[in-house]
């Protein structure tokens, strides 16, 4: 591997005037330093391996045939050739792509629109808004941030009953566009919050000034200055809801109302015999989507975290 | 922010008497803020606060799926404290999981993200590869680890029987999930795998915000890589680590994806967490009294780590101002 020693320790390179006339830049990066710099990289390769392994096991498994991931004396690590049996049974023979895949879409879609709108007005409030009571807001908007699924799903199966009795959303995908929104909305305006208050207080002065409503400012003045902000609030919404296993499974036992997670477990592991070789081409277009939302925006995630955080 | 003079100096040039004026010398400049906050709060209370009030009602009563409930005290505490030894069972087993998680987490988190901060080429795909696990489905994620440990198809015994030079020792076949010590090893591990990236992320961001200049004078003053570490990076990390335990304490305490897909709380319930246990009495068994009563075991730890995380934030805010 070659580095770029010039801009690994700027000031140790020096510009000199060559015999020919012609600037020569020489390299005086003693060379401990650049072994040292090699090093690093040699030290994040088991980081790497780790964090990337489960999911390459997940693709070369599932394009095996069964009769070759079941013969154990072959290398696991593998393929001798590209199978679609698997990608072709969960089309054909499960509700893979028909029920589960577009549940989980429409359910990601619905709870990030409905997550996003709410919390952003409810950041807005209690980033700008002077009214009383709106440190205690921010607080509560906090500790529900923390309160964990685990401690609300026992009774949310009854609210979830008691509202069934007037629409019907039991044991249908509505019921869990109705509870996502109890952990993103507080992740959204406690991101968002901390967003709203790095945009200046002036522009929204002008705006005011200019004639506009406390709507009109927030849509024309803050919002499009809060776009980074609103983009990870979105990205985080899409990926929670997506990843969620807790509430949908819990809440629903209709198999053509389950979503991506709960539809791979609950019906594609059946019995003590395993298909792994449909079982991990699942996981894997599962979480192709996801993955490939993260490579175009990884910044927004990134940014987004240290916010939800730290701020 | 919310201020008192900005709120006095509003109300003195509001016109006197009107009933808007005497809501706004009330309530502050800016009524309309609750009418923003309104459609969070009519969610937050339906579906976070008055369930939290129904599970401690769940708790203290003997309520079945399908009965009529009532009263019963502290009765089903009592059981699960005295007579439930898998419950016992259960708060050794969440605490030793978010102890080895999160210690494990931060070393490897705050070493990764070191290393992350002194490469300068591939940054993106480095950075993107090892953030991976923290955004895929976790569920899906943890099948793939469920193979990878399977006794019959694990592929760390196959490595085992058959590259060198493991095949000197004669190790395994280890049975990764059939084992009580062994299964809570694995979850422990996954659990470490999914959430190293947020470790990553935050200290990457704390590392970014000290100044260059503390690390220039350390080096003119002839300071070894190692005692820059200890006395710049550390300290001035601190508050930063402090949140993200917190923050990775509670998460890690209500964990149940990866217990669920791996070992549903077995072999011989050595593995169960509050969420799963809580699941098995709820859900499985129907006793929705006992499961509700296993999961607010987590109240009191939580409303602990929240304390601690306000006086943080707070500090860090007024920090800012």
């Amino acid at each position: 591997m070659s580095f770029s020693t010039a801009t690994l320790t700027g000031s140790s390179t020096a510009t000199l005037t060559g015999s020919d006339g012609r600037e020569v830049v020489r390299n005086k990066v003693p060379v401990w330093r650049r072994r040292k710099a090699a090093a690093n990289y040699i030290a994040l390769l088991p980081y790497v391996f780790f964090a990337l392994f489960p999911f390459y096991i997940m693709f070369i498994t599932s394009i095996k045939t069964d009769q070759e991931i079941n013969n154990l004396s072959n290398s696991p690590f593998w393929a001798t050739g590209i199978a679609t049996e698997h990608y072709v049974y969960l089309a054909t023979n499960t509700g893979f792509f028909n029920h589960w895949f577009v549940n989980t879409l429409i359910v990601t879609v619905a709870v990030t629109v409905i997550s996003v709108s709410i919390g952003t007005l409810a950041a807005y409030a209690l980033a700008r808004l002077r009214f009383r009571g709106v440190e205690l807001f921010g607080v509560a908007v906090f500790i529900t941030y923390l309160i964990p699924q685990t401690l609300l799903f026992i009774p949310l199966i009854d609210v979830i009953n008691t509202i069934d009795d007037y629409v019907p959303i039991r044991d249908t995908y509505w019921s869990l566009i109705l509870t996502y929104p109890t952990f993103l909305i507080p992740f959204v305006t406690w991101l968002l919050m901390g967003y709203f208050k790095t945009i200046p207080v002036e522009v929204e002065e002008c705006a005011y000034l200019d004639g506009c409503s406390r709507l009109g400012a927030l849509f024309r003045v803050v919002l499009p200055m809060a776009i980074p902000g609103i983009m990870c609030a979105i990205l985080f919404s899409i990926t929670l809801s997506w990843n969620e296993l807790l509430y949908s499974l819990v809440f629903i036992q209709d198999e053509t109302q389950k979503t991506i997670s709960v539809g791979v477990i609950t019906e594609l592991i059946r019995g003590d015999i395993y298909y792994w070789g449909s079982l991990m081409a699942a996981c894997f277009i599962g979480a192709v989507p996801i993955i490939m939302i993260y490579g175009f925006f990884m910044d927004y995630f990134t940014s987004g975290l240290t916010a939800g955080a730290i701020k | 922010m919310v201020s008192v003079p900005n709120v006095e100096r509003a109300v003195a040039a509001s016109p006197p008497a009107s009933r808007r004026s005497e809501l706004r010398r009330r309530f502050g400049p800016d009524i309309d803020g609750y009418g923003f906050l309104l459609p969070a709060i009519i969610v937050m209370i339906s579906l976070v606060v008055y369930p939290f009030f129904l599970a401690v009602w769940f708790s203290v009563s003997d309520a079945f799926v399908g009965e009529p409930s009532s009263y019963v005290g502290l009765e089903n505490f009592i059981y699960i404290l005295t007579e439930d030894d898998i419950f016992l069972m259960t708060i050794w087993n969440t605490l030793l999981f978010a102890f080895w998680s999160v210690v494990f987490k931060v070393v490897l988190g705050l070493t990764c993200a070191l290393l992350l901060q002194r490469i300068l080429k591939l940054k993106r795909f480095f950075r993107g590869s090892v953030l991976l696990p923290f955004v895929a489905p976790t569920a899906l994620t943890t099948l793939g680890w469920w193979l990878i440990l399977d006794p019959t198809y694990s592929h760390i015994n196959w490595i085992l029987a058959n590259t060198w030079p493991f095949t000197m020792f004669g190790l395994g076949p280890y049975n990764f999930l059939g084992n009580p010590t062994l299964a809570m090893a694995s979850v422990i591990f996954v659990n470490i795998w999914r959430g190293i990236p947020f470790f990553i992320i935050t200290i990457l961001a704390g590392l970014m915000s000290i100044p260059e200049h503390l690390y220039d004078a350390a080096e003119i003053d002839g300071a070894s890589t190692w005692r820059k570490f200890r006395s710049i990076t550390l300290p001035l990390l601190r508050p930063v680590l402090a949140i993200i335990i917190l923050f990775s304490t509670i998460f890690t305490l209500g964990e149940f994806n990866i217990i669920y897909v791996l070992t549903r709380g077995g072999p011989m319930n050595s593995t169960h967490l509050f969420s799963t246990y809580s699941f098995t009495y709820g859900i499985l068994n129907h006793e929705i009294a006992l499961g509700a009563a296993v999961a607010l075991f987590l109240f009191p730890i939580l409303v602990l780590i929240v304390v601690f995380l306000l006086r943080m934030v707070r500090r860090d805010t007024s920090h800012e101002l």
